[in-house]
């Protein structure tokens, strides 16, 4: 199972994501990012993220999207 | 608002779609974007290949291309149709009404009724809405309704938000009474206050064309538009699509004691494949139940996808029986609408091609 921060730069790997604290404000993550993104943490951790919860406050740093996982049900 | 419709049904439905194909691949060679991120969002939206229109052709050359080829075919007679409703986002002027050009050209009698309806991806459900109403009045027997739209034309080539997803097509339905006694429940929801969420800004009165709003902007994210082109704020389509239709749609379930396993299938309008996999995941429905194949095939024709999905995935099953039918259509309004019904079974279910 890939790691959250790993799939983050699977997607944008230009940019270092462990040192941000708001990918969406320095602009590490648009909309499609996190459509991608959700699909594949999706698939990775075997989980659904209800589309109500695919919204900029939960995708601002890495403790956010593992907060997410965590509700959704992923083992992390 | 809640409606209940007795003794109505869809008769047919003919589906018009441009030969022109174009595909992803050749599309994201326009995106001031990497070749791998828009990879990705093929494969996680569903964009593959799409139907759109050449330049200068409307919508009303795609409806009448589809009814003459039902009055070619004896499908429909040409003096049976009592009212011809179209609905469009992108009629062929400001005035007169595409409809009546529409009856014009194919010569239909005077004694009808030809009404547009300005309306987006909601339209198909409260379209038919119309239809049924119009039916109750003794002197109409037969509604073709008529769902069509050119989109492809007003959308930027630069705007990856946008273009890759946009289909062109036409869908005509004929709606008459039901000898059975057949109930058929709808829903129906708008909020204008979120309306500039999916809005062509300028070509209206309120901002006319001009050299101004044909000139292409940098907008984020890398994409270029200009105001004379449609906009969409996709994150908040897809909020509003996740948090308002599935209220909708088992209120409308519940009214109508119908529960979710009874219905065979949810027809919903299809902006992409992630949007309806987040939909059927929270309806708790299996994919195979909620068909999200239309995008990658024809685009999203805005009000066609839903017939689209009638002819392409469920062709000779509503030609040959009766299914229960939940259809769902949102979009542009903002507007978002439900129906169940019985569907099949249909004198007619097909896709042409408009050369």
């Amino acid at each position: 199972m890939k790691l959250v921060a790993e799939i983050l730069k699977e997607i944008r790997p230009e940019f270092d994501f462990t040192a941000s604290s708001d990918f969406i404000a320095d602009g590490m993550l648009d909309s499609f990012d996190m459509v991608t993104l959700v699909a594949t943490l999706d698939k990775n951790y075997g989980v659904s993220i209800p589309g109500t919860d695919i919204v900029p406050e939960n995708f601002q740093n890495l403790k956010t999207i593992e907060a997410l996982l965590r509700k959704c049900g992923a083992k992390l | 608002m809640n409606f209940t419709f007795h003794r109505k049904r869809i008769a047919g439905v003919l589906v018009v779609v441009p030969e022109n194909e174009r595909s992803f691949s050749e599309d994201m060679k326009n995106f001031n974007f990497p070749e791998a991120r828009s990879l990705k969002l093929k494969e996680v939206m569903g964009y593959d290949k799409r139907r759109v229109v050449e330049p200068g052709v409307c919508v009303s050359d795609l409806a009448v291309f589809g009814l003459e080829h039902l009055l070619g075919e004896g499908l429909l007679k040409r003096d049976e149709i009592d009212a011809l409703l179209l609905v469009t986002q992108t009629p062929d002027h400001f005035m007169p009404a595409t409809s009546s050009l529409i009856q014009g050209r194919l010569g239909l009698k005077q004694d009808m009724l030809c009404l547009d309806i300005n309306l987006a991806c909601a339209g198909f459900v409260i379209g038919l809405m119309q239809a049924f109403m119009l039916l109750e009045q003794e002197s109409v027997n037969k509604v073709v309704l008529i769902n069509a739209d050119v989109l492809s034309r007003k959308a930027s080539p630069k705007d990856r938000n946008i273009y890759p997803l946009i289909g062109d097509g036409a869908a005509i339905t004929i709606i008459e009474r039901d000898d059975e006694d057949s109930v058929i429940h709808a829903s129906v929801k708008t909020d204008g206050s979120r309306a500039g969420a999916l809005i062509i800004p300028a070509g209206g009165l309120r901002l006319p064309s001009s050299p101004e709003t044909a000139h292409l902007e940098e907008v984020g994210d890398n994409n270029l538009r200009a105001k004379d082109h449609v906009f969409m704020d996709g994150s908040a389509i897809f909020n509003f699509v996740q948090t308002e239709v599935p209220p909708l749609i088992e209120n409308l379930l519940a009214r109508a004691g119908v529960t979710s396993e009874e219905v065979d299938y949810f027809l919903c309008h299809q902006p992409n494949r992630f949007m309806l996999e987040k939909l059927a995941d929270k309806m708790k429905v299996p994919y195979a139940r909620m068909p999200n194949n239309v995008v990658e095939h024809f685009g999203n024709n805005g009000s066609v996808t839903i017939p689209t999905v009638m002819a392409y995935n469920l062709r000779e099953r509503l030609q040959r029986e009766q299914l229960q039918v939940c259809l769902a259509a949102y979009g542009g309004g903002l507007a978002w609408s439900a129906m169940l019904l019985k569907l099949g079974k249909l004198a007619f279910n097909n896709i042409i091609e408009y050369k």
